[in-house]
């Protein structure tokens, strides 16, 4: 990825909106040169600047995404790196961290030079790939944290399937902390959840499908936090789905605990009550939940215990999911759709302002990663979205730029676009 | 009396879409092939059709039902099982669907363990699908039967007292006769041990009363459906063991006489004699087990004429 454009950038009349420096401007420009924000541009630069018209538009800082799947490598018929990107772009992310699933997975400094090579010719936008918390993702034995560190993750964690014994947790995030690495938990007791496939209530009661109690979530999350106050480490719970879970957090952040959070756009707007049909795009882990956990959630998002909307982009090919609903694999591929579910759940549902909602997405993810991205400050990447939150649409698989086959919000109608994304300055959708 | 409306649907996935009207046409129609069951030769409604029994979970009761009901019909009959079948070799359930319809056949019986598999194969193929039983979703063809058995025993449904004991939660047959009484107007209560009768089916199913006292649940109904207890769905935490399921919850004779004087003894079938009821009741003078089999083969002749009839307009 060539993340430097020479040409300057000019953004023209555009409502500037930078949750980082709290900047909201009805009516403003953004400029960079060489890919990077700068204060003005010199008139020989304006003169050959590419302008862009932003008027009637929000220009914000590019997303960062703290949960995604690019397929790459070993999983290539669900996405690539060069699709995967590619759908992010248009979804308005510019920055992705990638989840360490992949075959072989990312326990060895090797498999994370592979995945810098494919992006360096292949990624639209950044991609830091996240290193496994365990050895072979198997929960046993710690992987080469320092080495992977070296080898530039940025976070480290098991995903799916999480870590379940609390003496190695405990040891993770004490090691990761040497290194400044966040360790990143999918919260699951999965003695709970055997043969799950949706949310444990009324719902799954009446499909006749076993269900995810949400106190599954519950437990493993209220460990996570007392092992944080323990090792006085940083922990950073995935897609938050249950509303005690949000508690949990909450509980502990109140009494200075490291803890961090994030949820899925899909999460915020819809309830298991959208899988009465058995639509096997929303079959999710974790699973929708009821209206009092989305209730719970958008709270917990407004207020600023969660602090990041994450995709949780997970492509899984059409054929994967087209079968039985207990026999399809779990995820929906979000990228492209994840801002205007958001913004719908959030901004439409009356529950918190647009620079909120874009600081989830931009300043809130890049502080809990330790990274110099999610701002329009100056000297800061020119990393920037034009959104046009006002734009009716109707998502289609076919113009999708990702490969996968199991689109989530396919047909729906949504409110929010993203109209173009920059990445260094350069514009990649 | 003719029937007011038509049979709408080629497919029967659950007793969930159904309207009381539609469930009055399958009694009406199995009425006029009940007397059928017991004379010699068949009919000849089905004449040159074709149905396939798909079954990719084990059963014998349902298949045989099955199988006797579209021949009675003059259809032929074609059985495809588990260890007989393609998808032991990888082949997906949309792909055999789609080569049964390009056999030619005319409907497909599923029985499958995945809840929402009728449904599923019905979007896929244009021919009839009756769902056999799917999963802990439902099993519409056994709640027709048991509420057809109730209508010929008691002459209505509607005001009856039933009472279903047993493994609620992963059973479809509970699930499909939780409904299709409630569409006719019964009091359905539901009791079991509380592993497997989860307080939040009242709000899964509006209507339905959860009774934790074993007696009460028997001695307010008309009619008590048990469960088979299957030990193939339920995971080891449900209950401790056989034993102790009888001895808290198996119907024997002692609590047999809290029963109604007139209450019907019910069971979907195969019994675990011995464990959710006591041999000399099962086949005892409240047990109306058998007239449920016999029944079986007359709606399920109804609901194939129903669904073919409806796939050939």
């Amino acid at each position: 990825m060539n993340a430097r454009d020479p040409t300057p950038l000019w953004i023209k009349g555009a409502r500037v909106i930078d949750p980082a420096s709290g900047r909201d401007e009805a009516k403003g420009d953004l400029f960079a040169v060489d890919g990077r924000l700068v204060a003005r541009l010199t008139p020989a630069q304006l003169a050959k600047a590419r302008k862009v018209d932003a008027r009637g538009l929000v220009a914000a800082p590019g997303f960062v995404d703290l949960n995604c799947r690019l397929g790459q490598p070993g999983r290539s018929a669900r996405e690539s790196i060069a699709t995967g990107t590619r759908a992010a772009a248009a979804g308005g992310f510019t920055t992705l961290l990638a989840m360490p699933d992949t075959l072989p997975c990312v326990d060895h400094p090797g498999t994370l030079q592979l995945i810098h090579d494919i992006c360096e010719t292949d990624a639209a936008v950044r991609v830091l790939p996240a290193g496994a918390l365990t050895k072979g993702l198997a929960g046993k034995a710690l992987a080469p944290i320092g080495s992977l560190a070296k080898a530039g993750v940025v976070a480290v964690t098991d995903t799916v399937g999480g870590v379940e014994n609390n003496e190695i947790m405990r040891r993770a995030l004490e090691y990761a902390a040497m290194f400044g690495l966040v360790v990143l938990d999918h919260c699951q007791d999965s003695s709970m959840t055997e043969g799950a496939q949706m949310h444990e209530g009324a719902v799954s009661l009446r499909l006749g499908l076993r269900g995810f109690p949400s106190a599954a979530e519950e437990v493993v999350a209220a460990s996570d936090c007392a092992l944080a106050e323990l090792t006085g480490a940083r922990i950073h719970l995935q897609h938050l789905s249950a509303a005690r879970t949000v508690d949990a957090v909450r509980r502990a952040r109140s009494r200075g605990a490291r803890v961090s959070a994030e949820v899925s756009p899909l999460h915020l707007l819809l309830t298991d009550r959208a899988l009465a049909g058995y639509d096997p795009n929303l079959k999710l882990n974790p699973p929708l939940r009821e209206e009092g956990d989305r209730q719970a959630l958008l709270a917990g998002l407004a207020e600023g215990v969660i602090e990041a909307i994450a995709s949780d982009h997970s492509p899984c090919t059409a054929t994967e999911k087209d079968r039985e609903f207990d026999l399809a694999p779990f995820g929906a591929a979000t990228l492209e759709v994840a801002f205007a579910a958001a913004h719908e759940a959030v901004v439409l549902g009356g529950v918190a302002d647009l620079p909120t909602l874009l600081a989830r997405l931009t300043s809130g993810p890049a502080r809990i990663l330790g990274i110099e991205a999610g701002t329009l400050a100056e000297g800061r990447p020119a990393d920037i979205a034009l959104l046009d939150p006002k734009a009716g649409w109707v998502f289609r698989a076919r113009d999708s730029a990702s490969l996968a086959g199991n689109h989530a919000l396919e047909g729906r109608r949504l409110r929010g676009r993203v109209k173009a994304t920059f990445v260094g300055g350069r514009k990649v959708t | 009396m003719a029937p007011t409306t038509r049979w709408k649907s080629k497919d029967l996935i659950g007793i969930d879409p159904l309207g009381e009207d539609d469930i009055g046409m399958v009694f009406r129609e199995a009425d006029r092939f009940l007397p059928a069951l017991s004379r010699a030769g068949g009919l000849s409604l089905l004449k040159g059709h074709t149905v396939v029994n798909l079954f990719l979970e084990p059963s014998t009761r349902t298949r045989t039902a099955f199988d006797i009901s579209a021949k009675r019909l003059g259809a032929e009959v074609v059985s495809i099982d588990t260890s007989a079948s393609s998808l032991v070799k990888g082949e997906t359930l949309r792909d055999t669907a789609l080569n049964i319809e390009a056999l030619k056949a005319d409907a497909i019986v599923l029985r499958h363990s995945s809840a929402g598999a009728a449904a599923y194969l019905a979007r896929q193929v244009g021919i009839s699908v009756i769902n056999a039983g799917d999963g802990a979703h439902e099993h519409p063809t056994q709640a027709l039967l048991d509420a057809y058995t109730l209508r010929r025993r008691f002459g209505k449904v509607a005001g009856l007292k039933v009472t279903i004991l047993g493994d609620i939660l992963f059973s479809r047959v509970a699930r499909s006769n939780i409904l299709c009484l409630g569409k006719l107007g019964a009091e359905v209560t539901v009791a079991g041990p509380a592993t497997l009768v989860p307080e939040r089916l009242a709000e899964a199913f509006p209507g339905v009363r959860i009774e934790r006292d074993l007696r009460k649940a028997l001695a307010r109904a008309d009619a008590v459906m048990l469960l088979r207890i299957q030990h193939e769905r339920q995971t080891t935490t449900h209950f401790p063991s056989l034993g102790e399921y009888t001895s808290q919850f198996g119907l024997n004779a002692a609590r047999a006489a809290w029963l109604k004087p007139g209450a019907v003894i019910m069971h979907p079938g195969p019994i675990n004699r011995g464990v959710e009821v006591e041999s000399d009741l099962a086949d005892g003078p409240r047990s109306v087990i058998l007239d449920q089999v016999s029944h079986g083969v007359a709606v399920r002749m109804a609901v194939l004429n129903l669904c073919m009839g409806a796939s050939r307009r």
